[in-house]
């Protein structure tokens, strides 16, 4: 680890002044993966800008109906949160599937979302990674990479998205609120990570310099009935071989709304588009789910060593689909 | 707040350290912390408190899980500059002065809740914590999501297993250390 | 033996117990002295060459940064016994992850830039690291690990297998293992002229002592070296390491009292491994499930610098009445990190494959698991010819099967769901020999009515302070309070290591022979025990490593049930049932929680434990604890050891058998069975993660190979 300036923000503005006048300075949240890559040499800040104070810690109900969470509220307090598991019951499902306890009680939502992948040719500094390295090569390639991508990944990088929440936020259509020198904005978080193409290295839509603030939870999907499940090697602490989060809502008999999001697949929380259009109006019957299920897997592009993933993330949505579809007809 | 840098960000003098107060187990410490520092490395180097182990140095263990503030965390992957005016819990700090063991220490013994004991002391702490988590309603992977919100969560056999996941524990002490936490509700 | 149940077999609370939950236990890195420093080792990036050049400067520039090792400046070393120990005392680059730098620094974060800092450049040769069966380059060695012939023939296998009226011909893939103990390899070095004391992570420190001693050319009565406590080992500490090697390196090279900790994303590369094993197995039997052939035939990789056999076929020698086998191993020289214990070295996968292979027979023959195991039990060790010193697998599997219910199952695979789960039930037989090597202990009575039994005995988690205060008192006569007990220092008087499950057996041996000879002279002892106390010592040299005329083995049963989730693939044990003869239990707290451990540990090579050499890079890709995965809390539900009561009056003044590995040997067999019973798929390459279970059960859903599933 290089040694490295430290500054506690005590407001955003701080916060955002304080990286611009320090090149190579990183937010820290709570921690937990950035300095996990600054100890594996993977990230080498010049200054690490302590956000963990700012007054971004509170969950907010919005008069629409909608909840604001703020950047830095620890994900066992969003997942334990009432209006969470209330309304919004895949995220707080999401968040508890992930990481540990302790994990749990330190990372920040904005950090969650920040985080990179486990991809082990990204975390070792002497292999190959154009993510890590531009221009290196891809270690996974021809290494190992039963755990990686079979949708949307490019010959430039394979790697998938860690986090268990952002995919729940991106079947919620959620959105990301970002403050940075050109001001607000707010991103839809199934927008928000990108996908590798030519330039890996990007993990996110996040220009430089901004913050993330919070996470909005919409008003539309607060309340419908929604869902998160996961499959891993092991029966906890384990990152996701593939996920599903969905939220669905039927009247008339027919699909009015649906988010799907698959983790585990992609270089980003795998919005399930095609799929969700497949189904917007017809009945939430088992065949039109493995008909909408199989649409959008068909892209799907395994690796030599993942194809599991294929079969494996259709069984997990066909699962999630069909337990939420007798409450979703409620 | 700008830091207290003794020296500028790069050169080949001095790491950058900066003045930091922590109260550990009840008594506050003053440091000059080199930014790099995580808490664990504050415990064991500094302040000679070898209980919290470094098991991984990445959060991938439990093995250096402390008390910050009341909640258990990785204090492997905390930098101990963050933490000014926190207060740490360790496992030296669980049996209070006097020469009685805490509960749960002494439900270990009588459980044979280890073997090499280097998870022990993170095991403990996070003990604590799930406990703490529990009485104050926070869910786990394995709660019934119909479980009223706020309420208490009961801590059944599976919840004790679920929640204790992130304590990884080589010589198998897992149904042990359940038998022990179980011993203490 | 003079003691009673009351004394030896009791469940006597762990003696460390206190320090460990308090956190005062220190382990070899914590001994936090004003003017330590922290050394970190720099990994060879290359799987196989040269190391042409070392820039230290940038290192070097570092605050803190004290000095940069390498084989160019490193104090010279004699030429080890174990290869693995030359480090720094060459440039040959034998495998990925090789020390080519160590940085000794005033702190870890100065070590841990240092290391990072140097630039070393290296010539890379083309590489091999990918173990196959027929891999062109593998030779049949002269021995297998623990001196076992590598073939071994009786009778006309082949022949006999032909004949055969059912066949089970098949192979089983076990991948590399990691021993992976809480506690990374770590030590503490300091000299003073030619006197070194070191503080190491050690399953046994008189070796590491003799290590040292030759390693450096100096008398080892000028070395000493503690393990006060040790976090765990599995038989990766069971030799010693290299980082008690770089440790003093570094502390001769500085001057300094250094402290080397491997992070844990070394210790792949630089502790040991369980070598990958490729299995094939020839079963042939009567329709009567009376086997007349065992053919069990292994493949293996070592490194380029050591030649570690994994003993796989080796349990085959022990198990089943067979008229002909063929039992042969295989190796290959790679260039990976060399291979070497792991908790029941050869048995654990040895007995993954054969107990995998008799379930198959049972399922061909129709044929209750349990049943067929039983009819094939031998009179005598099939290999050897010798009888048993006592034998009661048969009691293991009945017993089992009584507590676990066995008798109620239905044996048609598949036959057990619930909503989406499969559950299904196995078991599995397991053995793992006696071994007991000498030692020495004295035995000294104070005045103050008190006893101290000092011993260098290794205390790895095991509770070796506990039991052999407990054999003392037994063999004194006196209450086991009344016993103190001195280990883990070379200062103590030399004993065997903590390993191959022996540490009980032979330190108790010369503990009980000592404080037998203590008892004696106290019984002649005319006036009170003198203020200066009075002891007597033993050395079971020529006792301990007698032959004997008996096969000494311990045996037992595995019972497993399982979920497996169809949706997912998924599959989590929920009932672990182990019954064991393992001699006298000599104290049933500590024993109950090893042998769980080690079905635990079963566990963790049954569904979550996977590791792959890297063949574009040569290292293991699953190099820390997130991608390797041990088992966690979750998974380990309703684990139970039971055991039968054995007496054996051929093993040691105890009566005991070794219990620290026998837990591993039949879980990973009884888990795959009960996989299979509950899907009808065989699985035959460990571990069973969702990957392989789910693309499994599709195959056997769509035979016609369409993979919708």
């Amino acid at each position: 680890m290089k040694p490295f300036a430290y500054v506690r923000a005590g407001s955003v503005e701080e916060a955002t002044d304080a990286f611009a006048a320090r090149p190579g300075a990183r937010y820290l949240g709570g921690g937990t993966n950035l300095v996990d890559l600054m100890k594996l040499g993977v990230e080498t800040p010049a200054a690490l800008i302590d956000v963990t104070r700012l007054p971004l810690d509170g969950v907010e109900e919005l008069p629409d109906g909608g909840l604001r969470v703020g950047a830095t509220v620890r994900n066992s307090d969003l997942a334990a949160h009432p209006v969470v598991r209330d309304r919004y019951p895949a995220l707080s499902q999401a968040l508890l599937a992930g990481a540990s306890g302790q994990l749990r009680n330190a990372a920040t939502t904005g950090g969650n979302l920040l985080q990179r992948t486990r991809c082990p040719y990204f975390q070792d500094v002497t292999k190959p990674c154009n993510k890590r390295e531009p221009g290196t090569g891809c270690g996974a390639l021809e290494g190992v990479h039963r755990d990686h991508a079979v949708l949307g990944h490019s010959e430039r990088c394979i790697a998938t998205h860690p986090s268990d929440m952002a995919v729940a936020l991106a079947a919620l259509d959620a959105r990301v609120e970002l403050r940075g020198p050109e001001g607000a904005r707010s991103v839809p978080a199934a927008d928000f990570h990108r996908l590798p193409g030519t330039r890996p290295e990007k993990d996110t839509e996040i220009h430089p310099g901004e913050l993330i603030t919070s996470v909005l939870l919409p008003a539309a999907t607060g309340g419908l009935p929604s869902r998160y499940r996961k499959a891993r090697d092991r029966a906890s602490y384990a990152f996701a071989l593939a996920s599903v989060a969905a939220v669905l809502h039927c009247g008339n008999g027919v699909v009015e709304r649906v988010g799907l999001a698959f983790g585990g697949l992609a270089h980003r929380p795998w919005r399930a588009r095609r799929a969700e259009d497949a189904l917007i109006g017809a009945a939430p019957t088992a065949a039109a789910f493995e008909h909408a299920v199989d649409l959008e897997l068909a892209a799907a592009e395994p690796l030599r060593d993942n194809a599991y993933k294929v079969p494996l993330a259709r069984r997990l949505a066909l699962d999630v689909l069909g337990r939420l579809a007798p409450a979703a007809q409620l | 707040m700008d830091s207290h840098d003794r020296t500028a960000t790069t050169g080949h003098a001095q790491p950058d350290t900066t003045d930091t107060t922590l109260r550990v187990n009840g008594k506050p410490h003053t440091l000059a912390v080199d930014h790099r520092r995580v808490l664990l490395d504050l415990l064991r180097e500094d302040l000679g408190l070898t209980g919290a182990k470094k098991g991984c140095d990445h959060g991938q263990c439990g093995a250096c899980t402390v008390l910050v503030d009341g909640r258990r965390v990785n204090s492997c992957l905390l930098l101990a500059v963050t933490l000014d005016g926190a207060e740490v819990t360790t496992v030296e700090g669980l049996a209070g002065d006097g020469e009685d063991l805490h509960p749960l220490q002494r439900a270990f013994l009588d459980r044979d809740a280890f073997q090499c004991g280097y998870c022990t002391p993170g095991q403990l702490c996070s003990a604590l914590g799930v406990l703490a988590e529990a009485a104050a309603g926070h869910p786990s992977h394995v709660t019934d999501p119909a479980t009223p919100s706020g309420a208490p969560v009961p801590l059944t056999r599976e919840e004790i297993r679920e929640r204790l996941s992130g304590n990884l524990c080589r010589c198998g002490a897992y149904p042990r250390i359940a038998d022990a936490v179980e011993d203490v509700m | 033996m003079t003691g009673t149940e009351t004394v030896l077999g009791a469940a006597t609370e762990r003696r460390e117990g206190r320090e460990k939950v308090t956190g005062t236990a220190r382990y070899a890195a914590e001994y936090t002295g004003p003017g330590r420093a922290h050394a970190r080792p720099v990994p060879a990036a290359v799987a196989r060459g040269r190391v042409t050049g070392v820039d230290a400067a940038p290192a070097l520039a570092l605050p803190g940064v004290l000095a940069v090792l390498t084989h160019e400046n490193a104090p010279r070393l004699a030429q080890p016994d174990d290869p693995v120990l030359a480090v720094l005392q060459g440039p040959e680059v034998p495998h990925r992850g090789w020390p080519v730098a160590l940085v000794v620094a005033e702190t870890p974060e100065a070590a841990r830039a240092g290391a990072a800092a140097v630039r070393v450049t290296c010539a890379a040769e083309p590489h091999d690291v990918t173990l196959t069966a027929g891999h062109p380059g593998s030779y049949v060695p002269e021995e297998a690990n623990g001196g076992h012939p590598a073939v071994r023939e009786r009778g006309d296998q082949d022949a006999a297998f032909a004949a055969s009226e059912v066949r089970i011909d098949t192979e089983y893939r076990v991948p590399p293992l990691h021993n992976h103990p809480m506690e990374p390899h770590a030590s503490t070095a300091r000299w003073k002229g030619d006197r070194l004391t070191v503080r190491t992570s050690s399953q046994g420190t008189n070796a590491v002592r003799a290590t040292l001693a030759q390693l450096f050319e100096v008398p080892e009565e000028g070395i000493s070296v503690t393990a006060e406590h040790v976090g765990g080992g599995f038989g990766s500490k069971g030799t010693p390491r290299p980082d008690v090697v770089l440790a003093a390196l570094a502390a001769r090279h500085t001057g300094r009292t250094v402290t080397v900790a491997f992070p844990r994303r070394l210790l792949p590369s630089l502790v040991g491994h369980r070598a990958p094993t490729l299995h094939r197995l020839r079963l042939g039997a009567g329709r009567d499930g009376r086997l007349t052939c065992l053919g069990h035939e292994v493949a293996t990789h070592t490194s380029r610098i050591k030649e570690f056999v994994e003993q796989a076929a080796v349990p085959a020698r022990v198990m089943y009445a067979a008229p002909h086998s063929r039992t042969a191993h295989r190796v290959v020289r790679l260039d990976v990190p060399t291979p070497s214990w792991m908790r029941a070295p050869g048995e654990a996968p040895g007995m993954y494959a054969l107990e995998s292979a008799m379930d198959e027979l049972a399922t061909e023959l129709g044929l209750d698991p349990v049943e067929l195991r039983v009819r094939n039990e031998p009179a005598e060790e099939p290999d050897s010819g010798r009888p048993f010193s006592s034998r009661h697998l048969v009691e293991c599997l009945r017993e089992g099967a009584r507590r676990f219910g066995w008798a109620d199952r239905d044996p048609r695979p598949r036959s057990r769901a619930e909503g989406p789960l499969l559950v299904g039930t196995g078991v599995a037989a397991a053995t793992y020999p006696v071994l007991v090597a000498p030692s020495t202990a004295s035995a000294w009575a104070l005045p103050d009515g008190g006893f101290v039994v000092r011993i260098n005995a290794t205390d790895i988690g095991t509770g070796a302070r506990t039991v052999l205060a407990q054999v003392a008192a037994d063999a004194l006569g006196v209450p086991t309070e009344r016993v103190r007990t001195e280990v883990g220092s070379s200062a103590l008087p030399a004993a065997s290591l903590a390993g191959g499950s022996s540490g009980t057996a032979s330190w108790g041996w010369a503990v009980h022979e000592a404080c037998v000879r203590l008892a004696e002279r106290l019984a002649t002892l005319p006036g009170p025990v003198p203020e200066d106390g009075i002891g007597a010592h033993a050395d079971t040299t020529g006792e301990a490593d007698a032959g004997s005329a008996y096969a000494r083995h311990a045996f037992g049963a595995h019972f497993a049930e399982v979920t497996v989730d169809t949706v997912t693939g998924e599959v989590r044990a929920r009932r672990l049932l182990g019954v064991y003869a393992a001699g006298r239990i000599l104290n049933a707290r500590t024993a109950r929680s090893q042998f769980v451990g080690g079905m635990t540990m079963g566990l963790g090579m049954a569904l979550t434990e996977d590791s792959h050499v890297d063949p574009a890079f040569g290292d293991f890709a699953e190099s820390d604890l997130a991608s390797y995965h041990v088992p966690a809390h979750a998974d380990a539900v309703g684990i139970e050891a039971h055991w039968v009561a054995e007496e054996d009056a051929h093993l040691n003044p105890m009566g005991s058998k070794g219990i620290g590995e026998i837990g591993i040997v039949g879980t990973a067999a009884a888990i795959g069975n009960a996989v299979h019973h509950a899907t009808g798929v065989r699985f035959r390459e460990l571990p069973l993660t969702p990957d392989r279970v789910l693309t499994g059960l599709l195959a056997h859903e769509t035979p016609a190979g369409t993979f919708g599933g």
